[in-house]
Parts: structure tokens; sequence; C-alpha cells
């Protein structure tokens, strides 16, 4: 044996060469060499700008962010006022930007879903309506229908003094003469190009029943839908779920609100020297913003959705069928529920991307994240630092939607036993 | 989206590059052949694109000077046009060797942006127009309560805007954008009442409307504006630079001396003062000392004309904006234009 070593090549030469072929240390020699080359690049960039801003006199860190701010803005769903600080003109961007896509998802994916049964109906002109439109949306960049809504159909609308009422009306003028009465059930909600003005509820005293109420109403509504599902598993009958609970969730608020003596005024837009008065205002910079985005994301929505469908086999609709389901409880209890595992996963991207599409409010005004950053960095003066808060507060965002979604959709998947 | 772009480049190179402030912007633009001015998007008067795509008005002719002074050619300039946003970052970055563009000299941008002020070309101060046809019976800002306000952001407009009708104890809704064209376009449209901005800004925009007449600017004057040329900071020898050629510009309007008639002076002027600035002095370095050709000055008033010249050629009596030199007279006419002495 100990002869042997003395033919063989050296042990630490063949030791070398079979490790450097053993593909598991490559590849780890590999990564430790690539996070070693990261972590200096990113070491001289930081060490870099550092240098460079101190060269220059500017100032950095975000020291600022406890700075009064001094500039007003637009629309904001906290208090907020030119002497809050830079970190609450953060925050009123952040849920500004958190609202237009909250609500531009939800009225996304409910569009989308209508488009995209809708294409599969088997109405010729339904199909074809909604071809259109997820042919027409989804070829125009978001930018121009945002554009669109907003220099287009927002900024057309008459001045403050013209402001359209919008209500049903009594009559129409037809070449005839009028049919109907000259008259409109007015809703006291107005429309201008300074936006929608609506009605405000002012909750006074005693309000907390009508709450109290509401959430009866609720609790209410989910105790006999579990005790109906609970009787129909075991004795087959059926309960009219759906009507109790609409009856219980605005019959026991409303009950409510005459007991308690009548407590919610409305608070109504009236004209002023400029504009509206009092009420709601949404202001048209939101309002195109939502719209575009919900409309355009919903196109691609419809699509998922239909690929969705389309992806169930044709055999469990049969089935469905040959045991006398009727279509739409068919559709609504056996193809959606496994078509959603198709479609949570590209659904996700959808709603990443309409978030991430709401920077796009700096080109009409809306007071957003990036829109409040940009003036909070020119005011400030520290770039950097801004553009710093944008990707973690996106990257915070979107890693949470995903979170979330993956979350739904393992639930979904779980509905298949 | 576009300026965004812009905005994160300029972040991304203030980050990246490894020598941002080369302290001696002078070789650079001399090396270089150009110099990088960023002047505004297009505010008729003070920088805008003529027909034939040249950039002409009364902050670029500050460019132009510069680059006379400099490079003996008043066309050797490279215009960078900047939003309110923008200007910083590209001045920062090192996009651009001077800013000239309507921007307010205050004391933050002195030192939190890093910057240098070269003087002041322009006392300015805010004010507010209206569309006098819809809004009849508004003759004072002080009847503003409750108004939407047109307003450009990141500039020290939005702050006086809040400061103002906070003072007054007066509400208002400020409409916002970043992009000139799109305040102007929010203002014709009806979104706002109220427009704000620099008074000189005003007047340019008023002219650019579908009807100007229309329009009034208020009385108030809410907020001084000294509107001055800005250089990154550590490099004194560049903002000299800057700085004597605009006092050259003030100094030559003081002295008589016109685009016109610069050279002859140069040739047969007798009086010392003159014959100093223009370089004609015996064993004079004065220009040298900036680093500049001795005959510096001719060179800016040959490629531009004196301050005066630049004023009404642009913004004054010869121009469409008609304004009044008012407050930029020479100190000896009236005004507060004042420049310390070559010598
Ligand atoms: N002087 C103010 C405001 C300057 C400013 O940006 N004015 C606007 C409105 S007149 C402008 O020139 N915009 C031109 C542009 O954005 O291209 C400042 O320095 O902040």
């Amino acid at each position: 044996m100990a002869t042997d070593s003395t033919h063989l090549p050296g042990p630490a030469a063949t030791s070398r060469s079979s490790a450097l072929n053993n593909p598991q240390v490559r590849s780890i020699i590999a990564q430790v060499v690539l996070v070693v080359l990261l972590a200096l690049f990113i070491w001289w960039i930081v060490g870099n700008t550092t240098d460079n801003l101190r060269r220059q006199n500017i100032a950095s860190g975000f020291g600022f962010l406890d700075a009064r701010a001094g500039f007003d803005v637009a629309q904001s769903l906290i208090p907020y006022g030119s002497n809050s600080l830079y970190r609450q003109a953060f925050l009123v961007g952040l849920l500004n930007t958190l609202l237009v896509a909250v609500t531009g998802i939800i009225t996304a994916s409910i569009i989308g879903f209508l488009v995209g049964v809708g294409r599969l109906s088997r109405n010729w002109l339904i199909r074809q309506i909604c071809m259109v439109y997820v042919e027409v949306f989804r070829n125009i960049p978001p930018l121009l229908v945002i554009f669109f809504i907003y220099l287009g159909v927002l900024s057309a609308l008459p001045g403050a003094r013209d402001s359209l009422e919008v209500g049903i009306p009594l009559g129409i003028q037809t070449p005839f003469g009028l049919i109907g009465w000259d008259d409109t059930i007015g809703f006291n909600a107005w429309l201008n190009n300074r936006g929608f003005f609506i009605p405000r509820p002012v909750f006074n005293e005693g309000s907390w029943l009508i709450l109290a109420g509401l959430i009866a109403g609720l609790v209410m509504s989910v105790l006999v839908y579990r005790w109906a599902r609970a009787r129909q598993m075991a004795t087959g009958e059926q309960f009219p779920v759906l009507r109790t609970s609409i009856l219980l969730i605005l019959g026991l608020p409303l009950l409510a609100y005459f007991l308690a003596g009548m407590p919610v005024d409305v608070d109504v837009p009236v004209k002023g020297n400029f504009n509206l008065t009092g009420g709601v205002q949404v202001k048209p910079e939101f309002l195109s913003l939502y719209l575009a985005l919900s409309l355009y994301t919903a196109s691609f929505i419809a699509e998922i959705v239909r690929a969705g469908i389309l992806g169930v086999s044709r055999g469990q609709t049969e089935a469905a069928y040959a045991l006398g389901v009727r279509a739409g409880p068919t559709l609504r209890l056996i193809i959606i529920p496994q078509a959603m595992r198709i479609i949570i996963p590209p659904l996700t991207s959808q709603y990443l991307n309409l978030t991430k599409n709401s920077s796009l409010a700096v080109a009409i005004g809306y007071p957003d994240l990036v829109q409040i950053g940009q003036t909070a960095m020119n005011q400030s003066g520290q770039a950097i630092e801004v553009v710093a808060i944008w990707m973690v507060v996106y990257l915070t965002i979107s890693l949470t939607t995903s979170v979330f979604m993956n979350w739904f959709n393992n639930r979904m998947s779980l509905v298949e036993r | 989206m576009k300026n965004l772009v812009k905005l994160l480049v300029g972040a991304g190179v203030l980050a990246a590059a490894s020598s941002v402030a080369s302290a001696a912007t002078l070789d650079d633009v001399k090396s270089r052949g150009t110099l990088r001015c960023g002047v505004n998007t297009g505010l008729a008067g003070f920088a805008s694109p003529n027909n034939q795509g040249q950039w002409t008005g009364f902050d670029v002719d500050l460019c132009r000077a510069v680059a006379a002074a400099v490079l003996g050619d008043p066309d050797k300039v490279n215009y960078t046009p900047t939003n309110a946003t923008e200007r910083f970052t590209a001045l920062q970055s090192g996009e651009i060797d001077l800013l000239a563009r309507n921007t307010t000299w205050t004391l933050s941008r002195d030192t939190k942006l890093g910057f240098n002020f070269a003087g002041v070309n322009y006392y300015d101060g805010q004010g507010f127009m209206i569309n006098a046809k819809n809004l009849e019976g508004i003759t004072s800002a002080l009847q503003l309560s409750g108004a939407s306000v047109c307003v450009q952001g990141g500039t020290t407009t939005e702050l006086n805007l809040a400061d103002y009708f906070r003072a007054n104890n007066m509400e208002y809704n400020p409409v916002v954008f970043q992009a000139l064209e799109e305040v102007n376009a929010a203002y014709e449209s009806g979104r706002c009442d109220v427009y704000t901005t620099d008074q000189s800004g005003l007047y340019s925009i008023r002219l650019q409307l579908a009807a100007p007449d229309d329009h009034v600017v208020l009385p108030e004057i809410i907020s001084k504006e000294p509107l001055g040329p800005a250089v990154r900071q550590g490099d004194d020898q560049w903002l000299d630079i800057v700085k004597w050629t605009l006092n050259a510009m003030i100094i030559a309007e003081e002295l008589g001396i016109t685009q016109a008639n610069v050279e002859e002076m140069a040739n047969t002027s007798t009086n010392p003062e003159v014959r100093r600035i223009l370089g004609k002095e015996e064993g004079s370095t004065l220009g040298a000392d900036l680093g500049l050709p001795n005959d510096w000055v001719v060179n800016i008033i040959k490629g531009v004309g004196n301050y005066g010249e630049v004023f009404e050629r642009n913004i004054g009596s010869g121009s469409p904006l008609k304004i009044a030199r008012g407050l930029n007279a020479l100190w000896s006419k009236g005004g507060i234009m004042y420049a310390p002495p070559i010598r």
C-alpha cells in the first residue's frame, strides 16, 4: 500500500482536480464569488455616493422626514396641511397610492370577470361587445387611457357654474314634444370639470345604534347561512339565504335609524364662490386614474378568466348537465371554483401591474407616492433618499400582494378534494 | 414618465459616477468645446425654441454669454430643458454645467442642495393670475379663499402659496403638476380658478393662452423671487466666471457699451474703465485671473449685448411680453441692478 502512493500522482493533485470537477463544489464556489462581487459592488456604490454627496455638500440621510413639509396636497385621507412633516406627506402619498390600487383592483376584477364570462356567452352580441372591449383596452398604453379620460372626458365637462346634476329624468324631449314631466329626480350629486360631487352623510349623536344594527345584521346573516347549510346537508331542503341576508343587513340598520330618532344628516354640495362646496368631492385626477387603471387591467383579467374557464374540461359541464344542474349553478358551483386555480397566479401579476401603473399618476397630478415624492425631493433636495423610499415601498406593496395571493391560491387549491 | 426616468437616471448618476463634480468645470467645458446649460422647457421670453429650433430667451442669453466668455462663441451651447423637479438633479449629477432657469436663490438651495448662486439676473415676485371673464369682481388675491389654484410642483411657488393662504386664513385646493404644459392646460381648461407663479412667468404664460386678454394678473406680490444662475459647489473658478459674466453685462449697460459699439469702443475709447473692462488696459491680467482670454467681455457683449439689451430684446419693450424694467433697472436708474466693479 505504501508503495502505491509513489507511483500515483500526488494526492493533492488528485483531490484538487476532483474537487473542481465536482459540480456541487463548483457551484458553491461560483456562488461565493458572486456574493463577494455583489457585496463589493454595493460597497463601491454606497461609498461613491456618500463621497460624491459630501464633496458636493449635498445633504444626505433621512433626517429631513421630521422637518416641516411646507407644501399642501390636493387629496388626503388623513389630516394634512403645510405644517405637517415630510413623513406625513409620504404617508398621504402612500395612502393615495393604496386607495387607487385597491379600488382599481376591485373594479378591474369585477369588470374583468363579467367580460371574461361574457366572451364565452351563448349570446352573439354579448360575445362581440366583450371582445371589442378586450381588444380596445388591451391594445392601448395605459397612459393614453388615463389622458383620454382626464383630458378627453373629464376636462370637457362644464365648469363649476354649469355643473350637471346627476339624476333620473322624468321625461324626455322628443321631436314631438316632451314625453313625461319636465323634471328630474336629483340625487344632489353634481358633475363638473372639478370632479364628481356627492352628498356626505353626517353622523350625529345616536348613530352608533345604526352601526350596531349593521353589525347585528351581518352576524345574523352568517348564522342563518350556517344554519341553512347544515339543514340542507341534513334534509336537502333549501332556504332563501340571500334574500334573508339582504333583509337583515339593510333592515336592521334602517330600524335602528328610526329608533334612534333619525340621527343622520346629509351635507349636500352647494354652489360656492368658486366651486361647489360641502359634500364629498371626488377629484378628476383620482377619477381618471381609477377608471383608466380599472378599465385597462380589466381587459387582461377578462382574458385570464376566459382562459381559466376554457381550461376546465368540458366533461365537467356535461356531467353537471347530465345530473340536471342548470347552467347558472354549473358555472357558479362547478366551473368557476376549478377555473380559479388557473386564474389566480396570472391574476396576481395583473394586480401587481395595476399597483405599479398607479405611478402614472404623475402625468395628471394625482398626489400618489411618486408625485408627492417628486415634490419632496425638490423641496428637501434629497433625491437619493426619496428614490430609496419609493423602491422600498413599492417592493413592500408588491411582496405583500404576492404573499396574500399565494395564500389565497393555496386555499383555493385545497377546495379540490 | 419620461420625466421620472430622467430623475431616476439623475439620481443614479449621482450614486454611481465616481467623478461627478470634477472640480474644473472650466477645463471640461473647454475640452468639450460646448457649454451644457439647463434651461426651462419652454417659457416664452425666458427660454424657448424658436421656429428654427434655436433656443432663445433671457435665460438662454445668459448661457450664451458664458459660452462667449469661455469659448469665444455664444453658439457653442447645448441646452437641456428641465422642469422644476429635474433641474436640481441635472445640476447635481453633472449633466449640466450651469442652471439658468428662473430659479429662485434660497438658503436651502445654497446649502442642502449643494449649489452656489452666481447672482441675480431677474428680481421677481410671485403673483396670481385669474380669468377675469369667469371671475368678475375679483380684484385682489385676498378674495381667493376657496379657489382651486394651479401650481407647478417642486417650486418655491408651491411653498409661498401654502404660506400665503395660511397666513391670511384662507382655504384653497392645490392642483399640482410637475410639467409646465400640464399646469397650463389645466388652467386653460378651467380645472383651476387661479394660476400662480413668478410674475414674469405669468406674463409669459398669459401670452400663450388662447385669449390672453381675458386674463389678469392680480396686484399682490406675495414673495421675493430673486432668479439667478446656479452652479455646483466646490468649483470657485467656475462660480467666478458665471458671476462675473453677469456682472460684466450689467456694467456694460452702465457704461453704454452695446452689441453695436463694443468693437469700436474697444479700439477707440480713452475712458480707463471702459479700456480696463474690454481688456485694453496695459498689462492687465483681469481676464487671465478668471481663466479667460483678455477680451472676454468683448466676446460677451458682441455675442449677446449688455444686460439692458438682453432684457429689452427678450422680455422688455422689444418683445411681446413688454415687461417694464422695474426693479431690474440699473441702480442708477431707480432699480436695484447693481454690479461690483471690474478692477
Ligand atoms: N422661481 C421658482 C419657480 C420657477 C419655475 O419653475 N417656474 C415655472 C413656472 S413659470 C417654470 O418656469 N416652468 C418652466 C418649466 O417647467 O419648464 C423656483 O425657483 O422654484
